[in-house]
């Protein structure tokens, strides 16, 4: 075994994707960090305080794991679901009813969603009541707040995607809030949201593109600023 | 650029090349962003729209006796007689927050199901969050004796149609 693993270290593979040693010295372990795409975001040097779990509690982790589930469950429900008013509704009941582990899916991409807005909600509380959001960190707060409208963006538009009765009323009642924007902007911004002037085949498009697009990408930059800057402000 | 104290030329010379080229170029970049800008704005607002018409006949008026509260569910419009020969259209859409209220004959009054606003039969608000009134429609008597209700005509409570 060990033989093996010795020659895939020593493998030209191996050593084109890793090109520093295996981490056993101070400078080879610093560089397992410095140039690993994914982990080169770590701060130098962590707190022992800010690494006790009931500090953060994982909550930002957490709600960054449900967006990936969430991005995969979506990705997958994306390959049977049609945003058109006939086909929306019953490529939904083909999901829960007909496809393999459709249900499954469906209902874990659900459940991930509820619980992505109840930790990104816990993960604002613990960083409120931990005072985190005091400088230097309290751009850092803002980019996190847009990140929660994004969460609750994200969560609204998924709802008129089954096009039930629930979906179809929560969005009238939704964009009619729009309405009451003043200055006349109220009625320009829910014709635009509508893509008319009814919650009908239009609507549904945007609301489709939006949670599987617009809003998503938005969340992505965000995040990569949000998460970057935790990192530089010494945290994990 | 041109206060730079490190370029000699700059103390003379009103426009440099550089600074010259750099508005002309950043000018032509914001032109087209700007114009850019605006179309996607345009393109966001639908030009045709493939929505029902706002007009449409809401049956003979024999179907509705005097006395009366007919909610046409598809067009979202009461269609009230209080007595004989007066008729108006009422929108059925709760001034609230846009669900579809519903006529209850036993209490008569028009409630929606959504916030628990209540309405009277002129469309009045008795209670609950709508902030107005029932909307009314135009309504007209075409030559086979059918009503024709406009929905993107609003009247005001005093107008009636005399049959």
């Amino acid at each position: 075994m060990k033989h093996v693993m010795g020659r895939l270290y020593t493998s030209q593979l191996w050593r084109s994707m890793f090109r520093h040693g295996l981490p056993d010295s101070n400078r080879t372990r610093a560089e397992t960090i410095f140039y690993n795409f994914f982990l080169h975001i770590h701060p130098t040097k962590v707190r022992k305080r800010s690494l006790r779990y009931t500090y953060t509690w994982g909550l930002g982790g957490l709600s960054f794991g449900l967006f990936i589930v969430l991005t995969v469950t979506g990705g997958l429900l994306m390959l049977y679901y049609r945003p058109s008013v006939p086909q929306a509704y019953w490529d939904m009941k083909d999901l829960q009813f007909v496809v393999s582990s459709g249900q499954f899916l469906r209902n874990m991409h659900r459940w991930a969603a509820h619980a992505m807005v109840a930790m990104v909600f816990l993960h604002m509380l613990r960083v409120f009541y931990t005072g985190s959001y005091r400088p230097p960190k309290e751009f850092n707060w803002a980019v996190g707040v847009l990140l929660l409208v994004l969460t609750i963006l994200l969560s609204y538009t998924g709802y008129l995607l089954p096009w039930d009765q629930l979906a179809f009323w929560g969005i009238s009642v939704g964009t009619n809030m729009a309405r009451a924007i003043p200055f006349g902007l109220g009625e320009k911004m829910s014709f635009l949201l509508l893509g008319g002037n009814i919650v009908g085949e239009n609507a549904l498009v945007r609301f489709y593109v939006l949670h599987c697009f617009i809003l998503p990408v938005a969340g992505c930059v965000l995040m990569g600023i949000h998460f970057w800057r935790v990192r530089k402000d010494g945290g994990v | 650029m041109l206060d730079d104290p490190l370029n000699e030329e700059s103390g003379n010379t009103l426009l440099t090349r550089r600074y010259f080229l750099e508005a002309i170029g950043g000018g032509a970049i914001g032109i087209a962003a700007a114009g850019s800008a605006m179309l996607t704005a345009q393109f966001l607002s639908p030009n045709v729209l493939r929505e029902p018409s706002l007009r449409f006949k809401a049956g003979p008026t024999e179907n509705f006796p005097p006395d009366s509260v007919t909610l046409q569910k598809e067009q979202k419009v009461f269609i009230v007689r209080p007595k004989e020969g007066h008729f108006y259209a009422m929108s059925a859409v709760c001034t609230h927050l846009g669900c579809i209220t519903n006529w209850k004959t036993e209490e008569g009054i028009v409630a929606c199901p959504c916030h628990g606003s209540r309405f009277d039969s002129e469309g009045i608000v008795l209670d609950g969050p709508a902030p107005r009134s029932l909307q009314r429609f135009a309504m007209t008597l075409d030559e086979q004796g059918e009503l024709v209700v406009d929905k993107g005509v609003i009247v005001g409570e005093e107008v009636f149609l005399r049959v």
